[in-house]
Order: C-alpha cells, then structure tokens, then sequence
C-alpha cells in the first residue's frame, strides 16, 4: 500500500475543475471527468444509484459479462414459425418491440400484421383483420418474449421459415425471420401482391434451399462472421453488405438447389447477394442468444433488450426479469429516400436495436464510416458516437475490434447505472418506415432511446432492492 | 528441431495482416525458435504442414479458429511466448492522447486509463459518497475533498476501503501530498523524511511549509478528513495511515496534526505508535499530553511539532527565516496608548485560529470566537468583535456562496477596516496561506487593506504569519516583501505570528 508513495501518482479528477488545473500546472499526470449531478440531479433517482453502488452490483454484471462474452450463437437450422415457437400460432403473430394493442399500434406495424395475415390465408384486407382482433381470434405477443426477433415490424406468423440460432456453450436458443430487402417489405409495412409473393416464394423456395445447404454445410458459428464483418467496414446493423457476402461464402458452396430448377438456385443466390442486409437477421439472432445468456442475472444491471413496436419504446434489464419499461417512441433523425420527407416516417420500430443492446450499430459506427454517410452524418461524428457509447457500457469486447480506434473493442454490455448517471441514452442506428401502413421504407436514420425507459427501470430497481 | 507448443483461440477472427505482424513479435520472443500465428484455414494449415509446424491442435482448428503454434526448447519459456502472443491478439495500441482527456464518469475513466492511482472528489457533499465508493469497487485510492458527508457513510467507506488495502482521505480533507503530487490546497514542499498525517488541513500546510524552510522536507502528507478523529469513525484513516508510513522505507519520522479528539483516540494512536518502529510527535492542537517516550512525543504548537518531527531526522539546528526584527516590533509596542490592548485575529486556516487561541489562552487571555475552544466564549453573530476575538473566516457561515478566504479576501479586507476603527485594539493579527488552491497574490490583497487602514488608526499593529515555500506559485519572498512594505511584521510560523501579537498587546 505504501508503495503509492514511490512514485509520481496519477489523479482523476471528479468536481472542481481548479483541482485539475492545479495538477497540471504542478506537473502531474491528470485526467478529468466532466462532473454532472447523477440521474439529472433527481434525489429519488440518486438514492437508487448510491444503493446500485456495491460489490454485489459488480458481481452480477461481472457474471453477465462473462455470460454474453462466452456465449457462442451457431445458426443450426431453419424451420416453420410453428415448428418451433408454440407462442406462434394461427391465432397469434409475434412483433416487434413491446406489447401493444392493435388499437395503438402504427401504421407500419398494422401494415405488416395484414400482410402477415394475407400471406397466411386468414384475411384479405385491413377490414377483415379489424374483425378477426375483435372477435379474438387474432392476438399478438412480443417477438422478444418468446425467443425471438425481427427487424422493423417484425411480424412473425406461423408459415414463416426462421432462422435457429443455438448458443453452443449454453442451452438458449434464439429465432429470426428471413430478410426480404429494402423498398415494398412486410416489415416496413407493406403489404401489396409483390410483398405476400415474396413472402411466399421465399417459403416455398428459399426455405427449402437454405434449408438443405445449411445441412450440407453443417452448423454456422456467426460470431467470426461478424467480427471479421465489423473489421470490414459493417456495424451490423444498417450495413450488412460485409457479413451477408461472408455468409454467403461460407452457405454458397452448399447450395445445391434441393431439386429445384437451376433459375430458382440461381435467383436464390442472387436474392441473397443483393440484399445488403440479408445477414441482419442473423446477427440480431446471434445478439438476442448473447443476450438472453445474461439474463434473469439477480443484482445485474445489464440492460438485455432495447426494442421498439412503432408506438412505444421498450427495455428489459438482466437483474429486473421479463418486465418490460417503455416510454414513447421518438421519431429518428431520418435521411429520407428520394420522393419522401420530413413528416412521413414512423416513430422508431424494430427488434434490431438488439445490435445496439450487444454494442454493434450506432455502438459501433467508428467501424463503419460508410454508415456514418447513410445517415447523414460525418465520420468525426461516427467516432464522437461509439466513444460516447464507452460511457455507458461495461467492457470493451476486443473480440469484436474497431480498426479506426487501434482495434479497441467494441462498447458492450450496456450498463442502466451508467445512462441515468451520465444522462446518456444509447444511440441506435435504424431503418425509418412511412407512418401510413402499405408504404414501406423512407429512408435511414439515427434516433436516441428516450431516457423514461431508464428511469422507470431504474425506479423498479430502487423498489426491488429497498432503496425507495 | 524444438517441440511445438499450440494454442487454438475458438471463433476469434482477425486478419492475415494483423496476425502476421503478432507472428512476427511471437518469433522475436526468448526462447522461440519460429512460430506460426495464423486462422485455421485449408490454405492457412497446408502452410503449416511445408514450414513444419503443423500439429495435432492446429489439424482439429477450423477456418474461425486462430491459431497459434510455437517451436523451442524451453517447454517455460515456449508457454510464456504463447501467451504473450495470446496478450498480443488482444492488445490495444494506445491511442493518442488529446491534450485534456475528460470523461463522463469513473468508471470509463478507469476503464481507458487503469493506470488511475487515485481518484479525488470535490462534488457537492450529497454526490460524494457515490463517486467515493465507486472508485474503490475500482481498486483506487480516493480523497474526499468535499464536506457534507454523512459520519455514517464515511464510515462505510472507511470500513469497505480497509477490506481492499486502499486509502480513502476525507470527506473534508483539505491537503495532501502523496507520490510528490499535491491534492487539493497545498504547498510546494521538498522531499524530505517526515511522513505527515493529519486531521486538521491548514495544519498540515503550516507543519510541511515549516519543515521545508528548515531545510528538509516530507515524504507524504495524508489528509484524513476533519471527522476521521471522531469517536464515530474512530480514527480509521489515521491509524492507516500511520501503518502505511511505517511500512514506507524512505518515511524516518511521523508527524500527527489534528485539532483534540477524545482521550480514547489518543490512547489508541498512542497504541500504534507503539507497535512501529518510528519515531513520532503528535500535536493535538490543544492538548498537550505527556510525552510517551524520547521517539514518542507530544508537541505543543505547530511550530513544536516541526521542531521535534525535524529533530528525529536532521542533526543541525531547527531554524526558520526571520523576516522581521525584534526592534521593530518593540518600537510598535511603544507606540501604543495605554487603552490599546486587544488582539483581533482575522483567519483564512481554521486550524490557525483555533492554535492562536490555545497559544493565548495559555497566557491567561480568552478570546472570542466564532470557533471558540471555550464554548463560554462563542461570539455569537460573526459581524462584530468584542475584547480579544478571533475569527475563523473559513467557517461555513462566511463560505455559503463564495469561495473560501484563501482565494477571496473581500469580507477579510471588509472586516480588517471595521476592526481598526475601534480604538481598543492593539494588535490585528492574520494568516496569509499561498501555494495551490491559494488566491494567487494574497499579499497585494491584504496590503491594499493595510494601506487604507493605516490611514484610519496608524496606532495599530499588524502581525502576520505567511505559510508556505519559495517554490510556491505565488513565490513566498514577494509575498512577505508586500507585506512588511505595509509595515507589517511577518512569520514563517502561525505559533510565533501569535507569539509576538501577545507581545505587543501585553498589558
């Protein structure tokens, strides 16, 4: 102990910003924090964190850190939506985001929830499926509270192939829908005779020829997928293009058509090689196994899901179980698409923030100044974002590393404490949908979770633990 | 040819480039004759197989698998090699540095910079606690600079700190040096062999600055917090930090400064001292016990405790700078009329003016205060004097709002001018504490004052006690001569700055 007294200290200064100057001035080594009152100065939200402030704190996350970084997402199968998630059913549609109503539920999503029920042969149009929510014979259930995730509207029904994604080192399995592309798509909602043969096609096609390849190929570790992505200039999130041709690589060899004519094999391919974002779904599955590996954690303060429906936004946290803390959702910060405009997009929706919530995207936007340009930004901004994301998380993950920043690891593991303490609310990087259903994509945009999702969070937390 | 050594990272994908450059570094390590650092691709193990340096491992590693194989003869210092590579898969070169790195909170601050020894905290009191307990679930020593902390959380983190060996000064610790950096208000002082440990701040400075002019110097100064002397928190820092000198080589002799805490935390610092092998003086300002041995002793003043702490390590003579003469002074004292007899102490350092009021109440004078040692003679009300008073000016009813009267000297000039215009008083006597966190030229303050005063009684006498050293920002040489340009008579020292005030007003 006494060996502090050999050496020239170095100091970190927390307050009076005179303190840092004098040590400056006298020579030593000295860095700051930029001081702000805690929780926005609230006292009710200050006696939570100062309870939060423990060892057993740090031994719970300390536990879901080691959880989400050993987790090990393999992709292993594809199958139907009623094959394996018995939540899933013809009488209920998994979606995006928190549970909502139909009744406040947003166009995209509306959109998307008919042409999921078109495609499965249920209704024919908006007013046919008013009446099957009205007589209860149609329901919804969060994608995120029975294993699984969709980007946008996320409408998931039972004739939909998924992706099965294992976590080799654990027991958890998550599931994803196909990527149908960019434009006229289900999960932008829309929902015209082009997007339900899609769908179909992508059924009765695809499925199959995945299917067959990925047996062929053998199970898929995704991990080194997407870390190799990430050095190629993807966050993960709104670019894709390095991953999905990765992935491609990987499955392509495989692909040997099941019996189909050599046009579909071919059109599969090529369905694939040109989406740019076909690999998103799996890394929001892989994001979603990681996760939930480090949930239901007591004491963790890990936030495990951000996620929005159109109409609220919502979180979980490890230490707080399955209940959900929403707010209203905000409307992104959108570079709109030729044609559209300021007005037109939807309040932010999706499961993809999933990528955010395991320190890809917006986390990750030093690794992708491409993305930076997509929404509108510089690429200064692009590092001003991921070295602010550091405040807010618990480690920096070099197994997935940044090359601008030296290969420092991504921001992981984000932490509640730390966004009420430092009044800083993740950034996510996102798809924008027009407000009316059956439009589709405007365009691609940035958005900040609104900080009431925290703050209630953070109050359940005081309750649970006696603080309040 | 050597044995091959393997390490097989599972699912850890980097580049050809990054991995060649780690392969490089690994071949360069003692005892590696060659290696291979690569993923465990077809092409990547066929490479392997013609180089020799395939092995059973590397044959079951896939194409996401890195690889790493390493040939030599010293099984040891192969299985160093391969975990320096492991390191080097991992490592972040460090960024380059902006010139004021800030962060938003401690713990992404540690997080960049681990090499953090200690953390100091100068929040609002309300905030500290938080911010305090945070950077020792860190690992890091911390002081608390701010007040206002509750006893009972300052003894949490006392406690919580003891368990993990790391040091927590304050809450309300004003002054320290530790590692040769100054925290908080401090003075430049050399280094030297007394280790210092210490409840009352200003003390501290007055102890070190003294030590400095005498020629030696310190090796650290702790800073427990004006409450750790309490019964409440039971004098936790205090004994640690005793501990922490004794185990410190380079530390010959511990000085202990604090105002007087209950006899049952004398008795238990008496009982550590004990049980080291240093010698000590202790200074409870004001209570003066019976010296335990000739290597544990009680000192009397700030001064004594200098004198003593400087005679367990120095052979010469103790000896400070004299910057005024004793004619000098007696020619003021002949000056005075037979109904000035009063002393009016006007303090920045609230450990001065409670030492100014033992020194005088030993010779039979009581003075008011608003910080009294009898509490028969707490001023009540802090905007007039009566008799002799002197007055902390650092205590929180002076300090809501404003900075403290080491920086700003409004209220001390303001108070000096009402002081003269009562013609009872003989002496006004002050302290002028320079170094960091210190107004940058307190002198010029206090002379402007001086000079105003004078006009208004040329009777009255003024007495000062400068603390500090020449290496001091403010420069202690420049700082006296504005001084005595006013005429005022100076000292190195707050005991005998109030020495020569009794002098003078001796009636």
């Amino acid at each position: 102990m006494s060996s502090i007294f050999e050496k020239k200290i170095k100091v970190l200064n927390v307050g009076l910003d005179s303190f840092y100057q004098d040590l400056i001035k006298e020579g030593a080594e000295a860095v700051k924090v930029e001081w702000k009152p805690p929780g926005g100065g609230v006292p009710r939200l200050l006696k939570v964190l100062e309870a939060l402030e423990t060892e057993e704190t740090e031994e719970a996350n300390k536990k879901a850190i080691e959880a989400f970084t050993s987790a090990d997402p393999v992709l292993v199968d594809i199958k139907l939506a009623k094959e394996v998630i018995p939540g899933i059913n013809s009488r209920t549609f998994g979606h995006a985001g928190p549970p909502v109503s139909w009744e406040r539920m947003s166009g995209p999503l509306r959109g998307a929830v008919i042409g999921a029920a078109i495609y499965e042969g249920l209704a024919k149009d908006e007013k046919e499926v008013e009446e099957l929510v009205r007589s209860e014979k149609l329901g919804f259930v969060p994608n995120h509270d029975v294993s699984a995730v969709g980007p946008m509207a996320g409408v998931i029904s039972e004739n939909m192939p998924l992706f099965i994604v294992k976590n080799s080192k654990g027991t958890n399995v998550a599931y994803t829908n196909f990527n149908e592309g960019v434009g006229k798509v289900l999960r932008y909602g829309a929902y015209s005779k082009e997007v339900i043969d899609r769908l179909k096609w992508m059924k009765e096609v695809l499925f199959p020829i995945l299917k067959e390849a990925l047996k062929s190929h053998g199970p898929l570790p995704l991990r080194p997928i997407m870390s190799q992505a990430l050095q190629m200039g993807d966050e993960l999130h709104t670019r894709n293009n390095a991953s999905t041709l990765l992935f491609l690589g990987e499955i392509g060899p495989y692909i040997e058509g099941n019996g189909f004519a050599r046009s579909e094999v071919s059109k599969s391919y090529e369905f694939i090689a040109k989406n740019q974002l076909f690999f998103l779904n799996l890394a929001m599955a892989a994001g979603k196994v990681m996760m939930d590996s480090a949930s239901n954690i007591k004491g963790s303060t890990l936030v495990t899901v951000l996620s929005r429906n159109g109409t609220d936004f919502g979180i979980k946290v490890s230490g707080l179980g399955k209940e959900w803390f929403v707010a209203p959702a905000p409307v992104p910060k959108t570079l709109f698409f030729p044609g559209f405009k300021e007005g037109d997009a939807n309040p932010d929706i999706g499961d993809s923030a999933i990528m955010e919530t395991n320190g890809f995207g917006a986390f990750a936007s030093a690794a992708s100044p491409a993305v930076a340009q997509v929404t509108g930004a510089s690429v200064s901004e692009a590092l001003r974002i991921t070295r602010l994301m550091y405040e807010i998380t618990m480690i920096k993950d070099k197994s997935f590393p940044i090359p601008y920043m030296n290969f420092e690891g991504v921001p992981r593991g984000i932490d509640l404490r730390l966004i009420l303490d430092t009044s800083t609310a993740p950034y996510i990087n996102t798809g924008v949908a027009h407000k009316l259903a059956g439009m589709g994509t405007v365009g691609f945009g940035i958005v900040q979770a609104p900080m009431l999702c925290f703050t209630k969070a953070l109050e359940r937390y005081g309750e649970v633990i006696g603080a309040l | 040819m050597g044995k091959k050594f393997t390490l097989v990272l599972n699912n850890e994908y980097r580049d050809s480039v990054f991995l060649m450059r780690i392969n490089e570094l690994v071949e360069k390590a003692d005892g590696v004759t060659r290696a291979a650092v690569m993923m465990g691709t077809e092409a990547n193990k066929d490479l392997m197989k013609e180089a020799g340096l395939y092995t059973e491992e590397a044959s079951k590693a896939g194409p996401n698998d890195l690889v790493i194989v390493i040939e030599g003869e010293d099984e040891d210092l192969v299985k160093k090699a391969l975990e320096y590579a492991k390191k080097l898969v991992y490592k972040t070169e460090k960024e380059e540095k902006e010139t004021a790195q800030s962060y938003l909170s401690i713990r992404s601050a540690v997080s960049f910079e681990s090499d953090i020894d200690l953390v100091l905290i100068s929040t609002p009191g309300e905030y500290a606690y938080r911010e305090a307990m945070r950077a020792l679930l860190l690992n890091k020593h911390v002081m608390v600079f701010s007040s206002n902390v509750p006893l009972e959380k300052e003894k949490v983190l006392k406690n919580y700190a003891k368990t993990k060996n790391l040091l927590v000064m304050g809450p309300d610790a004003g002054t320290a040096i530790i590692g040769s950096v100054g925290l908080g208000f401090f003075n430049v002082v050399k280094e030297g062999p007394v280790g210092v440990v210490g409840a009352a701040g200003t003390g501290i400075q007055v102890v070190t600055s003294l030590l400095d002019l005498a020629g030696t110097g310190i090796t650290a100064a702790i800073g427990t917090g004006s409450n750790d002397v309490k019964e409440d928190i039971g004098g936790i820092t205090l004994k640690t930090g005793i501990n922490m000198l004794s185990s410190h080589p380079k530390t010959k002799a511990i000085t202990i400064i604090s105002k007087p805490p209950s006899e049952k935390i004398v008795n238990e610092t008496v009982d550590v001292l004990s049980k080291i092998n240093k010698p000590a003086v202790m200074n409870f300002i004001g209570f003066k016990g019976k010296d335990i041995s000739n290597t544990i002793k009680f000192a009397d003043t700030l001064e004594d405790a200098a004198r003593i702490s400087f005679n367990f390590t120095n052979r010469g003579e103790f000896k400070l700078p004299e910057w005024t003469s004793e004619t000098e002074v007696k020619e003021a004292k002949d000056k005075l009329t037979s109904k000035q007899y009063y002393i009016r102490g006007l303090f920045s350092g609230g450990t001065i003016c409670y030492e100014t009021q033992y020194i005088m109440s030993k010779k039979g004078i009581k003075a008011y205060s608003n910080s009294p040692l009898d509490k028969d003679y707490e001023i009540g009300g802090f905007d007039s004097s009566r008799k002799d008073t002197v007055i902390d000016m650092g205590a929180e009813e002076f300090v809501r709002g404003i900075p403290h009267p080491m920086i700003d000297f409004r209220f001390r000039k303001e108070r000096l001018l009402k002081e003269v215009e009562d013609k009872e008083v003989a002496v006004i006597l002050f302290d002028i504490v320079l170094g960091y966190g210190a107004n940058m030229n307190p002198a010029s303050e206090m002379a402007d004052a001086i000079k105003k005063a004078r006009s208004l009684n040329d009777k009255v006498s003024f007495v000062a006690s400068v603390i500090g050293t020449e290496n001091d920002p403010q420069g202690l040489k420049t700082q006296v001569e504005q001084l005595k340009d006013v005429g005022v008579f100076v000292y190195p020292s707050s005991t005998r700055a109030t020495q020569v005030a009794l002098e003078i007003a001796k009636r």
